[in-house]
C-alpha cells in the first residue's frame, strides 16, 4: 500500500493574504504548497518529497475564477480546476483551444480535484496547458507578501520539475490577453493513451492578414520534447509574412526539429520525439490556418 | 499533531480527529469502514478508488481527508434504497459489466456523478468520461453498454415521478385499452 508515511504540519489558508503570510513566515523552511494535491500527493507516496510544512491553498475560494472582459481577455484563478476551464461556456466560446486541451487531461477525476496553475507549477516536461498558453500569449501573476511579478507562459518552466516560483512565492493568476481577429490556434498532443502525459505536443498560433492571404503572425509552442515547453521562435519566423502553405509547414517542421532537445526515455527515442513534433506540427498548423482562414 | 475533520459520508455527519497525512480512502476504509471504496494502484491511476464530493467524482486516494473537511461525500454504499439497489447498481448486474468487482464500486461512482449531469449520454460521452477507469478482467464495452442502460432506467423513473400518481394509473390503463382494442 502506497500512502504518505511521514508527518508535517499542515497550515490550511483560506484567503490569498493569509496565504501569503504563512509563505513569507516559512519561506526559510522545508514547506510545500499543497492545491488539490494531485501530483504532490503521489511525489510525497512515493517519498520523492517529505515537505515538513504543508501550506494547504485548496481553500482559497477567492481565487477560484474564471473571468472575461473584452479589453483584459481571460484571467485564471490559481484554484480553478481543469474540469471548470474544460466546462466554462465563456472559455469555450472566446478560447475554444483551452478546452479542446483540457479533454485530454489526465481523467476526470484529476481535472476535477487538480488545478490548472497546479499543473505548470508541477513543471512535467510534458504539461498541456503549456503549449497553448504560450501561444496565447499567456503571463502568470506570481505574489509574494507585498509584491508582485508577472512572467510569460514560455518563460515559466525552467526545467524537469523546476519553474521560476521562488521560496516566498506563489502563483495566483493566469492571464491570457485577446485573441486578435483573423487568428486561428489549435492544439494536440500524442500520447500512447488518451490521458496519459504526451510524448510530445505542439500549439500554433495564426493570424493572417486582411486579406486572409498571408500569414501576419504565427506563434509555435511545444511541451513533452525537451525539458520544459519551449517556444520555437525559428520555426515561427518561417511562417511570418508569406503564404501558408502544406510545403511552408513542412519547411517550419523542419527547423522546429533543430530547435528542441528531447531526452530519449522508454517510450521514444530522441529521434522518435523530433519527427513527432515536425509531424505534429504540420497537421495542428494545417488545422490552424483552416481556423484563421473562417474566423 | 492530530486535526478536527467534520465530514458527511451518505448523509451522516462524522466528527474526530485525523493525521494531515491521512489520506480520504483511509478515512472513508478503516476509520468509517464504508470497504466498498476499493484502492488498486494507489497512484492515481487507476480509479478504482472513486468516490463523489460535492457532486463530483474524484480518487479518494490523491486527497488529503482535511481538504475535504465540511464537505459531502457519497460511496458506494449510499446509493442504494434498502435493499432496492440503485438503477445504476442493477444496470451493471443486468450487463453483465463487472467479474471480480474491483473496479466497480470505482466505476459506479463515476457513473453516477457523469449521468447527474448528463442525463443522456452517447457511448462516445460515456468513453472519454470513464477512460481514466481501468477494468482488468471484463472489458470496457460492457460497462459501457451498463452506463447507457442506466441511463435509461433513471430517465423513465424520472418521467415517472413527474407524473402524478393517479395519472401514471390512468394512462396507463388508456395505454392497455389502446393496445387490447387494437388487437381486436
Ligand atoms: C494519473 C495522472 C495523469 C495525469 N495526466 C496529465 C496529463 O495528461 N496532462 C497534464 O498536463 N497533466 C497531467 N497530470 C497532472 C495533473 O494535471 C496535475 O497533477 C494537477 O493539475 C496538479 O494540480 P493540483 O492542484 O493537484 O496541484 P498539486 O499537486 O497540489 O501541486 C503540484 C505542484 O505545484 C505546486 N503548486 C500548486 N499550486 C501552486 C501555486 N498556486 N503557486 C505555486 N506553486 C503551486 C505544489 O507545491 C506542487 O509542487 C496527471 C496527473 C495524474 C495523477
Ligand atoms: S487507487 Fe486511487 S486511482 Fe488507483
Ligand atoms: S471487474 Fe475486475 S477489474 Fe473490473
Amino acid at each position: 500500500m502506497k500512502t504518505i508515511t511521514t508527518d508535517f504540519e499542515y497550515l490550511p489558508a483560506t484567503t490569498v493574504e493569509e496565504a501569503l503570510d504563512m509563505l513569507s513566515q516559512h519561506k526559510d523552511d522545508d514547506y510545500k504548497i499543497i492545491a488539490g494535491g494531485q501530483s504532490l500527493c503521489t511525489a510525497m507516496k512515493h517519498r520523492l518529497i517529505a515537505p515538513e510544512y504543508l501550506i494547504d491553498i485548496k481553500g482559497l475560494t477567492d481565487l477560484d475564477y474564471i473571468k472575461f472582459d473584452e479589453k483584459e481577455g481571460l484571467k485564471i484563478g490559481a484554484l480553478a480546476t481543469h474540469r471548470s476551464l474544460e466546462k466554462s461556456q465563456i472559455v469555450r466560446e472566446k478560447y475554444s483551444v483551452l478546452c479542446e486541451m483540457e479533454e485530454n487531461v489526465a481523467s476526470v477525476e484529476t481535472r476535477n480535484w487538480g488545478t490548472v496553475v497546479g499543473d505548470l507549477c508541477n513543471a512535467d516536461p510534458a504539461v498541456d496547458p503549456a503549449p497553448p498558453l504560450i501561444v496565447l500569449d499567456a503571463k502568470l501573476k506570481i505574489q509574494s507578501k507585498g509584491e508582485e511579478r508577472t512572467v510569460a507562459a514560455e518563460e515559466f518552466a525552467l526545467d524537469f520539475f523546476e519553474t521560476t516560483v521562488q521560496e516566498g512565492e506563489m502563483v495566483t493568476e493566469i492571464q491570457i490577453p485577446v485573441i486578435p481577429p483573423n487568428t486561428g490556434v489549435y492544439f494536440t498532443k500524442y500520447s500512447q493513451m488518451l490521458g496519459d502525459y504526451a510524448l510530445g505536443s505542439v500549439a500554433v498560433l495564426i493570424t493572417l492578414d486582411k486579406k486572409k492571404e498571408v500569414c501576419a503572425n504565427a506563434r509555435i509552442g511545444l511541451a513533452g520534447v525537451d525539458s520544459a515547453p519551449v517556444r520555437a521562435k525559428k520555426a515561427e519566423e518561417v511562417l511570418k509574412g508569406k503564404k501558408i502553405t502544406e510545403a511552408l509547414l513542412a519547411e517550419a517542421a523542419e527547423v522546429v526539429k533543430t530547435e528542441i532537445n528531447p531526452v530519449s526515455g522508454i517510450e521514444g527515442s530522441e529521434d522518435y520525439k523530433r519527427e513527432l513534433a515536425g509531424t505534429l506540427l504540420k497537421r495542428v498548423g494545417k488545422v490552424a490556418l483552416e481556423r484563421a482562414q473562417k474566423a | 499533531m492530530k486535526r478536527e475533520l467534520n465530514i458527511t459520508v451518505n448523509g451522516e455527519s462524522y466528527n474526530f480527529f485525523v493525521e494531515p497525512k491521512t489520506l480520504l480512502v483511509h478515512v472513508l476504509r478503516e476509520m468509517l469502514g464504508f470497504t466498498g471504496t476499493h484502492q488498486a494502484c494507489d497512484s492515481s491511476s487507476c480509479a478504482a478508488c472513486t468516490v463523489i464530493v460535492d457532486g463530483k467524482a474524484v480518487k479518494s486516494c490523491s486527497i488529503l481527508a482535511l481538504q475535504v473537511n465540511g464537505k459531502e461525500v457519497t460511496t458506494v454504499e449510499g446509493l442504494a434504497d434498502g435493499a432496492n439497489l440503485h438503477p445504476i447498481q442493477q444496470a451493471f448486474i443486468d450487463n453483465w459489466a463487472f467479474q471480480c468487482g474491483f473496479c466497480t464500486s470505482g466505476q459506479i461512482m463515476a457513473a453516477k456523478a457523469f449521468l447527474d449531469e448528463n442525463p443522456n449520454p452517447t457511448r462516445e460521452e460515456i468513453q472519454m468520461q470513464m477512460d481514466g477507469h481501468i477494468c482488468r478482467c471484463t472489458g470496457h464495452n460492457m460497462i459501457n453498454e451498463a452506463i447507457r442502460d442506466a441511463a435509461k432506467r433513471l430517465q423513465s423513473r424520472e418521467a415517472a415521478k413527474k407524473l402524478p400518481a393517479q395519472k401514471n394509473l390512468q394512462s396507463h390503463k388508456w395505454a392497455q385499452t389502446a393496445k387490447s382494442g387494437k388487437g381486436a
